[in-house]
């Protein structure tokens, strides 16, 4: 995974509530067995007319706003389906950090899992936000991790706050299977504890089969 | 411990305290899951991921996989997948069952269905579980005292490689419902009015717990909507103590304990219950007879009316985001604040997803059906949840009323509810749905969903347009 240390760049505003993942990745780019070639889908139905040509109004089709990288967006983005397709699409659209107000569960967890920085600020601080990206003059955004804070183009700085452990896995890009994996022991203990206490939750792969085509 | 300075509990803190593999910090746990299912579109990348790391299923035993979400639906049913994109992902996942030693219910098992239908009808969900799963709708097996939510695709290989996920404890919230359900009136109109009630993301960071009287008076089908649906306001689990509905529903079914172990079991899900004098962070009361058959209008699952009502009016929302949300809705719905919800012609009619593909919600649609026609205009199509629950009704000879009305009788997957097989809506067209989601696009690029129960559905398909469903049992 990319770690997050420090970003600039621009910022797209994308201010509706609840965008749902439906939206932000549309089914027919979920057929793939891979992560891959998912930017063209991101968004499709607002980039793209009925023809599948670009609408020219959409603000990630505007020219001022190409290559932002960031997104400021309304009330619980990502809602909706868990699909992690959503993420890997925003990320492979060039897109580095959405800065809301809040984020929807899975969708919030899946950005972390990616290098993908979800922000929340509080509605005075997005409304600062909103106003500095609508002027391209001024659209220049620093997210930094470490220190929590975004710089704004007039040199304004806002803080946000972020979950401790979250924020460590992306500083350092950290692979959280191999975090786990080191507490291996402790799982193996535990499954022994557990099913000695509740002895119908230990799986038994034979009652699964039976059948076969 | 001191006994006597023990905090009372819910039922979500005791099963995540029961499942702590070790605590992280003030937040996080790191948590194991019993029972993971994985289906074949957001699993995938997960065992590409492990074969490219070189590692291992943890316990394939403890996983079961299903082919749902993309599959054809076609009344015949064959090992061949017209749509190479479909077939490819069906193919892939048997192959990583094969490989990596799990479970695998394919295309043509009779037991195959949407999984969240095909858990709880093989017993394979117990009380007191920790339940995963690559699909938000996780959340449905609650209804049998289970802890399930859904994951991101990286958080199940994480779960494939270690049966642990790095969990953020939710906060309670309790939605207690009393009195009984007027006639007409089911658990899909439950769960609609508490999200209207809480809004989309009223929900979020909390796990929650139906409690009360009314929910007690629910059949296990009722509670599997309701908990299913919740997330639809943002909850990340959802709770119902178990009691002898869910005892009796599991006694006997293919994965769940017998003999001995069914004895022993039965009296520890008999303690399986929020303490008492446990405190809740948020408590939502409701009066069930105050409950209406409900349709949604808009484009998201708490733009909800009775269908008695009238489609609302943006200039009456004082709050700026939702007066503009309910403008873009009102446009992509294609309809006018005032008009009466009854009159929207329909169509499509959908029965079926994992919200209500049951044998429950065939029969209530069926009753509508019987000796009735489908209006000329509209195309109906029930989908039922599993290849089981298609057995049954056909046992029942519900399949016949279904095609005596002019519905098409249909193989057991996600189908429309979320379009990706070929089961898809024309721009413009309208569909009353018994499934979940009314998103923009999401039965079909400019398609408009109106969510429903399966009866307020089956009533909308033979009128022709959106009805109430109490009026109309009654001609």
């Amino acid at each position: 995974m990319e770690p997050f240390t420090s970003v600039s760049g621009k910022a797209a505003p994308l201010p509706q509530a609840n965008i749902d993942t439906d939206v932000i990745m549309p089914k027919q780019f979920l057929k793939g067995i891979t992560r891959d070639d998912l930017a063209r889908g991101l968004l499709y139905d607002l980039r793209f007319d009925d023809a599948g040509h670009e609408r020219a109004a959409f603000i990630l089709n505007r020219p001022e706003y190409q290559a932002a990288k960031f997104l400021v967006v309304g009330p619980n983005f990502g809602c909706g389906s868990s699909r992690e397709h959503a993420v890997w699409g925003l990320s492979q659209f060039g897109i580095r950090g959405i800065i809301g107000t809040s984020f929807a569960s899975i969708f919030h967890d899946n950005c972390f899992r990616n290098g993908l920085l979800p922000i929340e600020l509080d509605q005075a601080q997005i409304a600062r936000v909103f106003a500095a990206c609508s002027e391209p003059a001024h659209n220049q955004l620093e997210v930094d991790l470490s220190t929590h804070t975004i710089r704004l183009d007039d040199g304004t700085r806002l803080t946000f706050t972020i979950d401790a452990l979250r924020r460590d896995d992306l500083l350092n890009g950290r692979d959280a299977i191999a975090s786990t994996w080191q507490f291996a022991d402790r799982i193996r203990a535990f499954e022994q504890r557990h099913w000695a206490a509740q002895p119908w939750l230990k799986p038994a792969e034979a009652r699964m089969r039976g059948y076969t085509e | 411990m001191n006994h006597l300075t023990r905090t009372p509990k819910t039922l979500y803190d005791k099963i995540v305290d029961a499942h702590t593999v070790r605590r992280i910090d003030e937040r996080h746990v790191l948590l194991y899951i019993d029972r993971h299912i994985l289906n074949e579109y957001t699993s995938p990348q997960a065992f590409t991921g492990l074969r490219q790391a070189g590692r291992k299923v943890w316990r394939p035993e403890a996983s079961l996989a299903v082919v749902d979400h993309v599959n054809p639906t076609e009344p015949l049913r064959t090992r061949a997948v017209a749509d190479p994109e479909a077939a490819q992902q069906i193919d892939y996942l048997e192959r990583n069952c094969r490989d990596f030693g799990i479970p695998h219910f394919g295309l043509l098992d009779p037991r195959q269905g949407i999984e969240h239908v095909v858990v709880p009808e093989q017993g394979l969900s117990l009380p007191g579980m920790v339940i995963a799963c690559g699909d938000s709708h996780t959340t449905t097996y609650g209804a049998l005292g289970a802890l399930g939510f859904g994951l991101g695709t990286s958080d199940v290989e994480h779960v494939l490689a270690t049966q642990t996920i790095v969990y953020e404890r939710l906060r309670n919230l309790q939605v207690v419902l009393h009195g009984r359900l007027p006639v007409g009136v089911t658990a899909k109109d439950v769960v609609m009015t508490v999200i209207r009630q809480l809004g989309v993301a009223g929900a979020r960071g909390f796990a929650v717990e139906f409690a009360g009287d009314a929910i007690q008076a629910l059949d296990l089908a009722g509670r599997l909507t309701i908990c299913n649906m919740i997330v639809e306001a943002g909850a990340r689990g959802a709770l119902i103590a178990p009691d002898w509905t869910v005892f009796e529903f599991l006694e006997g079914r293919p994965q769940a304990p017998s003999g001995e172990l069914w004895t022993e079991a039965l009296r520890h899900w008999q303690q399986l219950r929020s303490d008492a004098d446990a405190s809740f962070d948020k408590t939502l009361q409701l009066d069930a007879a105050g409950i209406a058959p409900l349709v949604t209008w808009g484009t998201s699952p708490d733009q909800v009316i009775a269908v008695t009502d009238h489609i609302p009016d943006p200039a009456d929302e004082t709050d700026a985001t939702r007066r503009q949300g309910m403008q873009r809705a009102l446009d992509y719905m294609d309809l006018q604040p005032g008009t009466p919800v009854q009159s929207l012609k329909i169509d499509h009619a959908f029965i079926g997803s994992c919200t209500n593909g049951r044998i429950e919600d065939l029969r209530a649609a069926a009753r509508i059906l019987a000796g009735r026609k489908v209006a000329a205009h509209v195309r109906a199509m029930v989908v039922p949840g599993s290849s089981q629950v298609r057995r049954d009704a056909e046992r029942e000879g519900l399949d016949r009323i279904f095609i005596a009305a002019g519905f098409e009788w249909r193989q057991a997957g996600c189908s429309m509810c979320l379009a990706m097989n070929d089961d898809v809506l024309g721009t413009g067209e309208r569909c009353a749905s018994s499934t979940n989601r009314n998103f923009e696009g999401r039965q079909g690029r400019g398609g408009r969903t109106h969510l429903m129960s399966p009866a307020m559905v089956a009533a909308a398909a033979v009128a022709g347009q959106i009805t109430d469903v109490r009026d109309f049992s009654r001609h």
